[in-house]
Order: C-alpha cells, then structure tokens, then sequence
C-alpha cells in the first residue's frame, strides 16, 4: 500500500500527513481528535457522521481522506459555540436523549441554516431527512429547531 | 413541587449536544486489540476442522479463538439480562462446535488493527458439516432437527423447557371456563395475528472495551442496560470468577432492551483474560442487524367472545415465539402477549392464554421495549376493533364500555388490584385531541387519497414484580454537596437526571447540588439495570427512601453539633435548625470530615410486591393513497398515563419516540429470511426505520393517576409507548381500504394489491 | 469496506483512461456504492482535478460534468426552471442532503444502477454520454449497454420544447423506489417515458409504455410494480395534460 501525503486543514488546524489511500475522512478526523463524529451504519444511511467539507455538510463516511486534500474539513470540534447555542434549545426539549445522532443532526441543522435562514417546516423535515434518530421521533427535535428559529427571528428584530 | 414534575434539562445534555467523547469508542484506550468475530455461513452445522495458521503469521496478529480452546462440555450460560436464577435457559458456551444460526459465533479474532484482523478473517480456514436446519417456527415444537440437542442445555426454572422438543418454555394459565363464554358470546372474533423479530436499531451499536486493572482483574466497560448480569454473564461464559470483574458503563448510544443482552460483551473480555492486553469489539451495522437481539417474532391465535352490545366476555390467547437459536427473554417476554393484554378489558368474565415457545436457526431474540405487550396488544386490540367494526360500534365507545379501572382486580394480571388507573381519561382526551367524531371511520380527500383514523389501547408494566431491586446511595460531600450512586444505566432515557430530581425534591436542594454517578459494579449499590420498566419506579422509589434517610443523617450530626436532641431539630436543606439556633449544612459537611464518626451517607435497597401498570391510549390519522397504497401517518395522538411524570419534557419524548418505533413496526420494519437462513434485512438501507419525512406530527397528552407505591406517584413509561401504533394504525388503514391486516408491517403493496387478492 | 491500495488523481482524461484499462484498477465517482462490499482496487482514478464539476447551460443544452453533485443537480436552477421542477422531485428522496453532496451523476449513470431515480430522470430527458474514446451516444442507446473500461465526461441534454413530471413510489420516503417514473410530453402532443426501479434499470418508451419488464425484489412483486406503471403513467400524464393546457411548469 503507498502512502499518500496529504494537508487537510480541520477546525482551522491544518495537518500534515501520509496516510493510506483507502483511510476515509471519518477515521482521520477521529484520529485527530474530532470525537464527536459518529459511525452508525456502513451504508452511508444515517448522516451520524457527517462534517463540513469546504462549507458542505458531507458523510465523512463515504469521502476518502486522500480526497480531503488542500481542503478545509469542519466537524463539532470547530463549532462548538454555535453547537451549544442552538443544541441548547434541542435540550430544553430532552430531544438530544442518547446523543449518539446529535452532533451529526446538529452539524446538518446549522448547514441548513447557513442556506435557508428561516426554512419551513417542510424545508426542515426534507433537509434533515439523512439524519435518522431512533429515540426522539423526530418531533422534540422538530420543536426545538422551530423554537431555535423563532428565538433567533426575535433576536434579529430586536438587534 | 421544586424539582419532580419539572422539565429540567437532562444534566448531561448540553454534553451530549456539543458532541463531548463520552462514549465507549470515544474513551477506550488507544492501543486496544480490535476483536471481530468470524461467523458461520450456515444456519446448522459442526464445525470439522479450523485452520488458524495462516492467519497467526499476519504481522500484528495477537490471537485467534475457536472451539478448541473452549471445553465443549462445560456449564453452559445466557447472555440474557435477567435476574439470577434466570428464566432464559444456559444454552451458549462461548465457542459452540455446533454453530445454529447465520451468524453463529466460529472463532474470536483479535490483532493490532481492523485491517489486520480483516485479513486474518480470510485466511481462517473452516470446514463445516452443514446440517439441514429448522428454519419454519410453526413445525419446530417435537421437530426431528432439534436445535439443542446436547445433554449440558440446561434450564434453571420451571419454565416449560424442554431441548429435546425445541421447548424454550411453556406456559398455561386461566380463569373461568372459556369455552362456555365463547358458547353464549354473540360474537366471536378469531384470527391468527403475526409480528416480525423487529430491531432496536439503536443509532449506536453493541460495543465493549476491556482492560486488566491495578488489582489483576478484568475491567470491563461496555454499553449495557445490565452492569451487575453482565458481571454474571461474563463470569459464567469465561468460567472465572465474579469477584475478578468490573463492569461499568460511560454514555449509551440507546438500548431499548437490545443492550438488556449481553451480546458482545464476553468475547472482549475473555480476549483480554487471555492476553491481558486491552481489547475492544464494535459491532458493525449487519452485525447488529443479523446476529444481535431482536424482538421475538410472535404468532398470536387470538379467539374473543362479546355480547352484541359490545361487552367483551372472554378472551382466548395462544401465543406461538421464535426465540431462535437461543433462548434469551424467551420464557419472559411471550408472558407479557398475554398478561399485558387481556387485564384491559375488565369486564371478561374468562380468559385462558397458552403459549410455547421454541427454537429455530435464526437469530436468537431478546428483549425489545414492549417486551411481548407489543405483540400482544396487536393481536387483541386489532381483534376488538374488528369486533367494533363488526357491531358498528365505535371503538371508543366499545372500549369504555369494557375498560378496567382503578380498584378492579386483574384475573390476568396475576389477580393484582389495578391501584392506579387513569385510562378512562385517557380515551376521552385522545378522542377529543384527534377530533375523532370529525374524522372516524375515513374521509375521501378528493384526490385519490383518502384519510382515515384508528385507535388502540395498551398497558405495561412497572418493573418485575418481587423480582427487580433498585438501590441508591446518596452522601455529603464538602460544601455540602451531594453524590447520588446508581446501578441504573441512562442510556438516553434521562434516568440520571430523573433520580436526582427525586432526590433534590426531598432534600430540598438544587439539580446541581446533585451530582450522579451511574452504572459500576465496584462502586454503585446493587441494582437488577434498566429494563421492565423499573427505573423510575423501582430505583425511583429507592432514590427517595435514601434521601429521607440521608436527611435523619444530616439531622443526627446537626444536633450533635448544635448540642441539641434530634428530635427537636429540623433539615430545610439549607439548615439543621432547633429554636433560633442553626447550623448549615456546608458547615455539617465540613465537621463530618473532621473528628465526627457520623456517616453523612445512606444506601437504601427497594423492591415491589406490585407492578401497576402504567396505561395509555393512542390514535392515528393516516393518509392512504388507494392506488399505490402508499400509507403515512400524518397526525398521531396518545395520552399516557405513567402516574406524575418525574420529568414532562423527558417522559414525552420518551412516548414520542416510542410511537414512531410503534409506526415503523406497523408500517416499514420488516424481517425476511431466504431458505437457507439469511437475513434479508441486514443493514440500515435495507431495514427501514422510518426518517422525519415518514411521519406527520406526534402529539402527547399525560393524564397522570397517582401511584401510591411509586415516588411522588410516579409509573413507568419507557416501554408501554411503543405498544398502541400497531393496532392503531392498521385498524386506520382497515377504515381506509376496507381490509384487514393480520401482519405486520403492512407495506404500500399490500394496500395497494388488497382489492386484487380477494 | 472496500481496500485501496493506490491513489491517483489524474492529471488528464487520457492519463485516467489508460489507468482505467485494468480491470483492478476504478474511477471514483462519490465512493458510495464503490465503499460498500470488499472489493479490493488495485489503483482509484480520481476525475475531481479535471474541472468536470460544472453545468454549462446554452439556448440548446445543458453540459454536465461527469464529477457535478446530485444536490447541484437539484439546486441548479435552470434545471429547475427546464425540468419544472421535475429534477428535483426525482433527486429529493435520495437518502439525504449529505449524501447527495457525495453522491456524482457520472457515478450515478455510469452504474446504470436499477434502483436508480437519476437514471430514469436523464432518460425522460433528450439526454446523452460524452465518452472518453466512445464519443457521444444517446442515454438510451448506453443505458442498455454493458459497463466497459471507457470514461463517462459528460451528460448533455437536448433542450426541446417539452413539459416534465417525475413520480416515484417509496416505501419509507428515503427508501430506495419500489418504481420511477418520468414523463415527457413533447410540442407535438406525444409522450415518453422512462420507467425504473422495475426493479431492473430504467427502460425508455416513445409512447404510452407497454409491455413492461418487471420482477421482483424486497421492495415489492413485479405485479405490484406493473400496477404502479400503470398509476404512475397515469398520473403523470394527467400533470403533462394539465400543464399544456395552463403553460404552467410543473
């Protein structure tokens, strides 16, 4: 197996390696420290893993590290301020239950927000239709999203 | 109340939505032997011969275990999570020769890395005799293939077992004379119901890292409900003894009873008995879908007599599970089909429920939250709503005509006194929140879509009657803070945080006067996990003791230093206080640290000769596309009845995630197997847990009864939310279609094609 | 999970069409489907340096790069605008936003997978492959051939004067389709359709679809998914008709 040399700049850090060419963007990111990014299938289904890559929320999964190269990779790790503002709103639901599904809800859920500002209910369940969650039904989370927008929609009025 | 009946954030929370490492695979040491296991290829076969040679001379191989090492006639065990002697029989040995499902455990694999040990997998040489298996649970019972057909099965109670029948258990119970009911019912409905072996599909899968600790034994952290049986567990399947291992848990990536199984635990942890390296196992997705846990899959023959006016005589249930090839929870969890089922109709005059449960090579079942209500419930709510279609009645009405209430004793109930009980509202609230009179039976939508409702009714229990202990632990710490110990695992369910609100309530305190340690075998006091139901109302209960024990502690020591006698003095959380004089408790901390021989520290066990039984009613509105039969529940409404939720925010997502489990099961879950024994479904693309597009909007009323037995009235509710969304949606999808299901899951094709089968 | 043992970004479209002539050696599109199994590459062709990640749009046709996403597909909105609406609706459902992000329409249609909403929507469409050596051939033609060692650099289609719908049938909403349907009506009233997910590829009717080829898998029976052709057509023709009449986009 040839090693590849590679730089990939996580949470603004960036990192020199060689690494195997069938390392996918998960392991690396894990190897480095970005524990908040999670496995839950192999099927590329379940959106638990997913990362910024160049802005774009991505299943960190199915990207070959090599592939990462020259470019800037963003996990929970790299947010976490805005995590914990809008993850607060999750919780004064008891919607983040087991967590494992969270930070991947929430790195797509902040995506969603950089391109719709104020989507829609429809907007919400579409967009985050690749993250599944198994405790919650989907409904605490619906509600702490919504009450996540409207607190940041009074917020906006009041600035 | 201060802090029960409030919705406080989970106090792990803003942890968890920040994505701290809290997990297993998040905390397990760096230099840990990755274990994988090789698994057979055939549903039933003797292994012949193994060659591990090729395989050893990978650079970075440590060790490779199969049926050799193991002795084939030793004590046998189960993985299940009961309490000991356990119902479920000792069929495993750790490395069977005689492997009995797709899947079956052939050899314990363990190197330096997942690529390493990938490839030593391929190098493992098997040779197997392939034995014709039993794959059809309707003809496994005095089948001539036996599953177990070895001499050191054992069955520890009597349950009904029998290995040379394919008998995991057997079990008969009845009151009244059935058959005269039936004799004089005006209506009798009959069907055979039939659920699938459903998975948990909890997001994080079965994992466990083991390492030696300063003291030479085993310390084993794993995601598991059960902390003190996985101690068993492990110490029956490695033959060693219990006092030489430690099992604690961190964070849990969701359980709903698949992690009441020690699936995976033993394999790690006989790795690092042997090596005496660190070693942890992940399973993968198809693991956790193929050899794993899942919920029983259960025939149930239900035959219900009713008076024309609508009153329910007698109810007779024959309960036909698969455990599959092993016979975790089997004995248990076919009781709940009937025991949970028939006491909501209150009215019967008889019952009789049979029941067998027997071996196949598949997968062996476990425990699922529901635990056998789910198949039940489905079975006998789905039979009286036909028995109201079929005296066009409806079921609202046919059911308050029939409901059990507070007070009425339970023939099937095991003759318990229904001691709280609050289903009557619940139905008046679910059908007034649905606006059902608007929307029964089903309204045409004009564009080929009709919408149409369906209800259904359910009961559990709360914890395992004079069975489960729950104990706590609560100390003083400097400045006066508190540390709760507890052997129950919060695996997402909020538990840490529930029991510290029990406890702050008594000891007038704050949430972060509370901090709580959770789930260790060195260090919590004993408790049976978390499964049945029984934390909130079990460890709860426990919680509460220890905390007004620990408060005639803290009152002890503050007269002592106040010079007073301790009757006079009074705790307000804050203060020890006789008269004018006082003294904080900050300052009693400090004294008890220096020169005073009073224990600032409690641990009291509880358990409950009672179970009662949390209710709940549940609604669905579908819309059905009549031509492709595509189905969605677009509105879903329950109103539970868990006595006071401890925590409202935590109990109603508790119910809101358990009803989608409850859709997905009725609409999309499915379980396949070919002919020679493979699961179809083996993976999240092809297993369909339903995403956030599947379901309209799901909304929880609590109609709260007071439990008197229970911590400020508190029941359970983590299991009888799953249960209403099976007969509840397909009696909405009979309203539609105008045909009934009898299994699950009911998929667009079904609807679709059900006017052409007829 | 699929082993790699080599890594190479190509430089040019001959130096990634010479590698490719291996058979171990694969072009990588999104790395989806390719990650799944244990399928062991000698060397992974990486096209992602070669600028094929663009939509060009003209008054005649759309250029679209072999390495462009299934969620830029989605969101372009002169495809959006062409299609009436009709791309996004057979790319919404595929597993999700992050997926599709990954997700390459040349991985997609090189694949010519069965299951396959993108396939089925391209062939609703005047659509065609620009290959490596094979040069232009319709959709049609190539969605029936067998997958070879050439490179897919483009997809190109046709603008027409034509109306689109696109229906499928799921049975969980980001479940693969139990059955596709695209539609087309063109100036002159006629129709055509592509229909996939039966559960083989998509095939391409000129006209109301007949004798349909269908089987069965997990996901439904081949008499299931017949009476789905059947309602999807109908349906979809129900939309084209109404569309004509209001000049409405759908």
């Amino acid at each position: 197996m040839q090693k590849v040399n590679i730089i990939i700049e996580v949470n603004g850090k960036k990192i020199s390696e060689a690494i195997e060419p069938d390392m996918t963007l998960f392991d690396f990111v894990r190897a480095h420290g970005c524990y908040s990014v999670k496995c839950g299938c192999e099927t590329s289904n379940c959106g638990l893993c997913t990362v910024f890559l160049e802005d774009k929320p991505v299943l960190s999964c199915s990207v070959l590290a090599v592939r990462a190269d020259e470019k800037r990779v963003t996990t929970l790790e790299g947010l976490q301020e805005e995590a914990a503002e809008f993850g607060a709103f999750i919780a004064d639901q008891g919607a983040e239950q087991c967590g494992f599904c969270n930070p991947g809800l929430i790195m797509n859920a902040l995506a969603l927000f950089r391109e719709i500002e104020f989507p829609t209910e429809e907007e919400i369940k579409e967009y985050l239709s690749g993250n599944l969650c198994r405790c919650s039904g989907y409904e605490g989370q619906l509600r702490g999203i919504q009450d996540f927008l409207s607190w940041k929609k009074e917020k906006g009025v009041r600035a | 109340m201060k802090t029960v009946n409030q919705s406080i954030r989970k106090k792990d929370a803003m942890q968890l939505v920040t994505g701290q490492p809290v997990y297993m695979d998040d905390i397990a040491p760096k230099d840990c032997l990755v274990v994988k296991l090789l698994r057979s290829p055939y549903a039933n076969a003797i292994v012949k011969t193994i060659q591990t040679e090729n395989a050893m001379k990978l650079p970075g191989m440590e060790a490779i275990y199969t049926w050799e090492d193991i002795p084939q006639d030793a004590k046998r065990y189960t993985q299940a999570g009961q309490t000991y002697p356990e119902p479920s029989p000792y069929d495993r040995l750790l490395i069977d020769r005689h492997v009995r499902f797709v899947g079956d455990v052939v050899a314990i694999v363990a190197g330096q890395d997942e690529k390493t040990v990938d490839q030593a997998m391929k190098l493992i040489k098997v040779e197997y005799e392939v034995l014709e298996p039993l794959l059809d649970f309707h003809v496994a019972k005095d089948n001539k293939i036996l599953v177990h057909p070895e001499d050191n099965w054992e069955s520890l109670c009597p349950v009904g077992a029998d290995n040379k029948r394919n008998l995991c258990a057997h079990d008969e119970s009845s009151e009244g004379d059935i058959e005269k009911v039936f004799a004089e019912s005006d209506v009798v409905i009959d069907h055979v119901y039939h659920t699938k072996a459903c998975q948990q599909t909890m997001m994080e899968t079965f994992r466990t890292f083991c390492t030696m600790d300063a003291y030479g034994r085993l310390n084993v952290v794993s995601s598991t409900q059960i902390v003190f049986h996985c101690r068993r567990i492990i110490a029956n399947a490695l033959h060693i003894p219990k006092s030489m291992i430690r099992v604690s848990k961190p964070r849990i990536g969701g359980g709903f009873g698949a992690k009441q199984t020690s699936v995976c635990e033993v394999y790690p942890a006989y790795v690092t008995w042997m090596t005496k390296k660190p070693a942890k196992i992940i399973f993968t997705r198809e693991e956790s879908m193929t050899a794993s846990s899942p919920r029983h899959e259960m025939e149930m023959h239900v035959r219900l007599g009713a008076t024309k006016e609508g009153i329910v005589k007698g109810i007779d249930l024959y309960t036909l599970s698969n455990t599959g090839a092993y016979g975790e929870h089997g004995p248990t969890t076919v009781g709940l089909s009937g025991h949970k089922s028939i006491p909501l109709y209150g009215k019967a005059e008889a019952f009789r429920f049979v029941n067998d449960v027997v071996y196949t090579n598949i997968m062996s079942a476990g425990a699922y939250r529901g635990y056998g209500a789910t198949q039940g419930l489905f079975a006998v709510e789905s039979a009286v709503n036909e028995l109201a279609a079929k005296l066009h009645m409806d079921p609202f009405v046919l059911r308050e005509k029939n409901i059990i209430h507070e007070g009425d004793v339970m023939p099937a109930y095991y003759g318990q006194v229904n001691t709280s009980c609050a289903l009557d509202k619940c139905l008046q609230t679910v059908h007034d929140m649905i606006d059902w009179d608007h929307k029964y039976p089903v309204r045409d939508m004009g564009n080929g879509k009709v919408r149409s409702v369906g209800m259904g009714m359910a009961m559990q229990g709360s914890g395992i009657t004079s069975v489960d202990v729950g104990s706590a632990t609560l100390k003083v710490n400097d400045d006066g803070f508190y540390t709760l110990s507890i052997g129950a695992a919060d695996m997402g369910t909020g538990c840490d945080t529930i029991l510290a609100q029990i406890a702050a309530e008594v000891l007038d305190c704050t949430m972060e006067d509370i901090t709580v340690l959770g789930a260790d075998t060195d260090s919590s006091p004993y408790d049976s996990g978390s499964y049945a139901s029984s934390t909130t109302y079990v460890t709860g209960k426990a919680v509460e003791k220890c905390a007004l024990q620990l408060k005639e502690q803290i009152c002890k020591l503050g007269a002592e230093l106040l010079g007073c006698d301790v009757t006079t003095v009074e705790f307000d959380g804050k203060n020890v206080s006789t008269g004018a004089k006082r003294i904080s408790l900050e300052d009693i901390a400090t004294a008890s640290m220096c020169g005073h021989s009073i224990a600032l520290e409690a641990t009291v066990t509880n358990t409950s000769e009672i179970s009662p039984p949390p209710f709940m009613v549940g609604a669905a509105e579908v819309e059905v596309d009549l031509e492709t039969g595509e189905t969605k529940v677009i509105d879903y409404v329950a109103a539970v009845d868990c006595g006071t939720p401890i925590n409202p925010n935590l109990a109603r997502v508790q119910a809101e995630g358990g009803i989608l489990q409850g859709i997905g099961m009725a609409l999309s879950e499915n379980i396949t197997y070919d002919a020679l024994g493979h699961v179809a479904e083996n993976s999240l693309m092809q297993y369909k847990i339903p995403s956030r597009m599947d379901i309209g909007h799901i909304r929880v009323a609590f109609e709260s009864s007071y439990e008197k037995e229970g911590p400020f009235g508190a029941k359970s509710i983590g299991e009888v939310v799953i249960n209403t969304p099976l007969p509840a949606v397909a009696d909405a999808i009979y309203n539609a279609v105008g045909k009934r299901f009898y299994e699950l899951p009911i998929t667009p094709e079904m609807v679709a094609m059900s006017d052409k089968n007829v | 999970m699929v082993t790699i043992r080599e890594y190479k970004k190509s430089e040019s479209l001959e130096e990634a069409w010479e590698l490719n002539q291996k058979k171990s050696n694969r072009i990588l599109g999104g790395m989806l489907w390719l990650r799944q199994g244990n399928n062991v590459i000698q060397t992974a062709i990486d096209l992602s340096g070669l600028g094929l990640d663009t939509i060009e749009e003209t008054d005649k046709e759309f250029r679209i790069g072999c390495m462009v996403s299934l969620r830029e597909l989605e969101q372009h909105a002169g495809l959006t605008k062409y299609t009436g609406g009709a791309m996004r609706e057979a790319l919404r459902h595929i597993v999700g936003v992050q997926f599709r992000n990954l997700a390459t329409v040349g991985g997609s249609i090189f694949g010519r997978f069965g299951f396959s909403d993108v396939l089925t929507m391209f062939l609703t469409m005047d659509s065609y492959v620009e290959l490596y050596k094979g040069g232009i051939v319709s959709l049609e033609e190539f969605a029936k051939s067998k997958p070879d060692n050439d490179i897919l650099v483009r997809l190109i289609v046709k603008k027409e004067q034509v109306h689109f719908a696109y229906q499928s049938v799921r049975n969980t909403q980001t479940d693969f389709p139990v059955l596709t349907c695209g539609a087309a009506k063109l100036a002159d009233g006629s129709y055509r359709f592509a229909i996939g997910a039966r559960p083989g590829r998509a095939v391409l009717f000129h006209g109301i679809p007949e004798n349909l080829v269908t089987g069965t898998n997990l996901r439904g029976s081949a008499e299931y998914r017949k009476h789905l052709a059947d309602v999807l057509v109908k349906r979809t023709t129900k939309l084209l008709d109404e569309a004509n009449m209001t000049g409405e986009e759908r």
